[in-house]
């Protein structure tokens, strides 16, 4: 079982009125009425901070991602944040997981095959490399590519980019969106033959389709709970039996929210608050803006329609009435005492068969000191309960080769013995 | 008039298979729908008391067709497409009449091949841009706003052809998908490039343009005249975005008049 810290970089000081005043959070909340950019400066060095901080005390990876115009996270290039974190991280054997810079919206792709092989390079060989197709709100609404040429387009780069990672020779490609007449990319990745690719996704057929045939990762990042989750899990292990795979439950990622504190009563004092800034405003999210009509093939689309969205409409109509106990009963954030969150994640882990799983640590406005007791907390009391999960069964083929042995001894400050 | 009928061509080298309704009597003309698809029905059974009017759908829209949109491109594609689809009709040179999307379209196939279009009428076409009037993406407005952006009757019983109502799958599907398959030739923004070509257009040309669009205000109508050689505009007082679903006998009228005229 392998265990990372995802962050988003929310904004942290939305207004108490954001949800009734403004339509989105994404794509077209107004940045000058908003923000205050040495605000921003703060929160990117905290999000840094707490990423760091959870590396030395002893998570597994750590991870970062794309969005643009987005109050809830606002990490345009992934790749600056991951390249800082390689470097801070550098001695322990902890995995930087970019989760990663978005492929229809780079162009020429090359620059993320470059920008990885960087990172890899930079860490000695601890990155993860993470594919997204991209949401339709960053993709076709910030960055204007059409929707129904999406998923072309990052079928495209995505070969393009292993194919420019593992090609001894310089090649052309003349592709349909990108045209390269000498691709001979400066640096290579450390990793051979390349890095482990993960593949987030929201639940597309096509995306699950996409992985399983690939033989990458598929990573399903949720806010909506394990319950919801399973039913997508579920969707990507059909696909797995049906490619003749493995049920590896290392193919599979989850992202599930957490918060730990000293007891279960505890939890809801330190955590409510966020929990309900995290759904009432950063998920605060146009429906026409999510997705785009097109940015989902025809299958997948009616697969949406007809299976997927019932069900999560269905949800995201209870969740204005919520309180706190039942965002924690529906396991959208599982948050309580250590023993209570060992429990409901191993359950949750074992239900949904997943390897890889990554949690949300920092949530919605969490100040940055509640957001270290949280790591504190989980890294000490529910962390060392998964260690073994999994292993001896299953091999971990979507995990940097040189960080697969038993993890290195913390010292007794519990930062690892050879950090810094 | 003939009854209606529906026929499905292959075109584009057997890779794209639109359905295409054909109906009425008289000389020929083709009808390109907008972007939420063929919808446009009572306006159609209007046409055919004049003409035979073909009214194909375009790329990937027909049912049991949609992956076919990727075998165009981009809009040098389409325009091709649509001089073979007319082939596959027999129509040398017909009349061609486009509304919001389908009047794009229909403006860039009479520009890139003037010999192909005998009269054109484009009823509130997208395909030009001002900064002082940016055109709102309907693909993207709150459902809520529609009616009052798109409709002059704002409790009109054909609203429900463009509303996504999560009750009727088939429906919200259908109408997603057409929105995907059109807006492949004009996102982000429907501007590409027809302004330039305009002046190629030789077909005698009608714009038609409701005073009251909200989403293409009347302001793109000069624009459209100015840049065809020999254009007229027919501004159609209190006419909003959807005439052709809110009025599509006057507009049938305008239009019959004008093409046999």
């Amino acid at each position: 079982m392998k265990i990372s810290m995802f962050h988003l970089m929310p904004y942290r000081d939305l207004p108490d009125d954001f949800a009734q005043k403004y339509h989105s959070v994404w794509v077209d909340p107004p940045y000058c009425e908003l923000a205050d950019s040495v605000k921003v400066g703060q929160y990117y060095n905290w999000t840094l901070d707490e990423l760091i901080h959870a590396a030395d005390k002893g998570i597994d990876g750590i991870c970062v991602n794309e969005h643009h115009q987005n109050a809830y996270g606002f990490m345009p290039n992934p790749d600056l944040m991951g390249s800082i974190l390689a470097r801070a991280t550098n001695g322990t054997d902890v995995a930087v997981v970019q989760m990663g810079a978005t492929l229809p919206t780079s162009n020429p792709p090359i620059r993320i095959a470059e920008e990885y092989s960087m990172i890899d390079c930079i860490s000695g060989g601890r990155m993860v490399a993470g594919m997204p197709l991209g949401t339709s709100q960053d993709v076709n609404l910030c960055y204007g590519i059409p929707p129904i040429e999406q998923r072309e387009r990052y079928y495209e780069a995505h070969d393009l980019i292993l194919k420019a990672w593992q090609s001894p020779e310089i090649f052309a490609w003349n592709g349909k969106y990108f045209k390269l007449p000498m691709v001979n990319i400066w640096p290579r990745p450390i990793q051979k033959p390349h890095p482990p690719v993960w593949i987030p996704g929201s639940g597309s057929l096509s995306t699950w389709d996409f992985s399983a045939r690939h033989n990458h990762c598929y990573c399903f990042l949720s806010y909506w709970g394990n319950n919801f989750g399973k039913r997508v899990m579920d969707g990507f292990w059909d696909f797995v039996a049906k490619g003749n795979h493995d049920p590896n439950p290392y193919r599979a990622g989850f992202l599930q929210l957490v918060a730990v504190s000293e007891t279960d009563a505890q939890a809801e004092k330190d955590y409510y608050k966020h929990i309900r800034y995290f759904y009432d405003k950063c998920l605060h999210i146009l429906p026409e803006y999510f997705p785009v009509a097109g940015n989902q093939d025809y299958k997948s689309l009616v697969n949406s329609v007809t299976k997927l969205n019932p069900q999560l409409f269905d949800l995201m109509n209870k969740i204005p009435a919520w309180k706190y106990k039942d965002f924690v009963d529906n396991q959208f954030v599982i948050a309580g005492s250590p023993a209570t969150v060992r429990q409901q994640l191993m359950e949750a882990v074992k239900k949904l068969r997943v390897g890889n799983l990554m949690v949300l640590l920092h949530i919605g406005s969490m100040p940055h000191d509640l957001t270290i007791k949280n790591i504190d907390l989980f890294c000490s009391e529910v962390l060392p309960h998964f260690r073994g999960v999994w292993d001896g069964e299953w091999d971990n083929k979507w995990w940097p080769e040189s960080l697969k042995g038993p993890r290195k001894q913390m010292s007794s400050n519990g930062v690892h013995a050879a950090a810094r | 008039m003939a009854a209606a009928k529906e026929k499905t061509l292959s075109v584009w080298g057997d890779k794209v298979h639109p359905k295409v309704r054909i109906l009425g009597d008289g000389p020929p003309i083709v009808y390109l729908h907008g972007g939420y698809g063929p919808i446009e029905t009572e306006l159609l059974d209007e046409l055919g008391k004049n003409f035979t009017v073909y009214a194909p759908e375009h790329p990937g829209i027909t049912a049991g067709d949609e992956d076919s949109y990727k075998a165009l491109d981009d809009m040098w594609d389409l325009v091709l497409y649509y001089y073979d689809l007319f082939d596959k009709l027999g129509l040398k040179s017909p009349a061609v009449v486009g509304h919001s999307f389908g009047g794009m379209i229909a403006g860039e196939i009479a520009a890139t091949d003037p010999t192909r279009v005998g009269k054109l009428v484009l009823i509130s076409p997208l395909g030009l841009w001002r900064d002082d009037s940016p055109i709102r993406n309907y693909i993207v407005t709150p459902q809520t706003e529609l009616p009052a952006l798109l409709f002059k009757d704002q409790h009109h019983p054909s609203l429900k052809r463009i509303t996504l109502n999560p009750e009727d799958q088939d429906g919200f599907i259908r109408i997603t998908w057409a929105l995907g398959c059109t807006g492949k030739f004009m996102w982000p923004i429907p501007d590409k490039g027809l302004r330039k070509r305009l002046h190629r257009i030789a077909a005698p040309t009608l714009i038609v343009w409701g005073k009251d669009d909200k989403l293409l205000p009347a302001v793109y109508a000069d624009e459209f005249r100015k840049g065809i050689p020999g254009a007229k505009v027919h501004l159609v007082e209190g006419g909003a975005h959807m005439m052709p679903l809110e009025e599509p006998a006057r507009l049938a009228a305008t239009v019959a008049k004008f093409i046999k005229g």
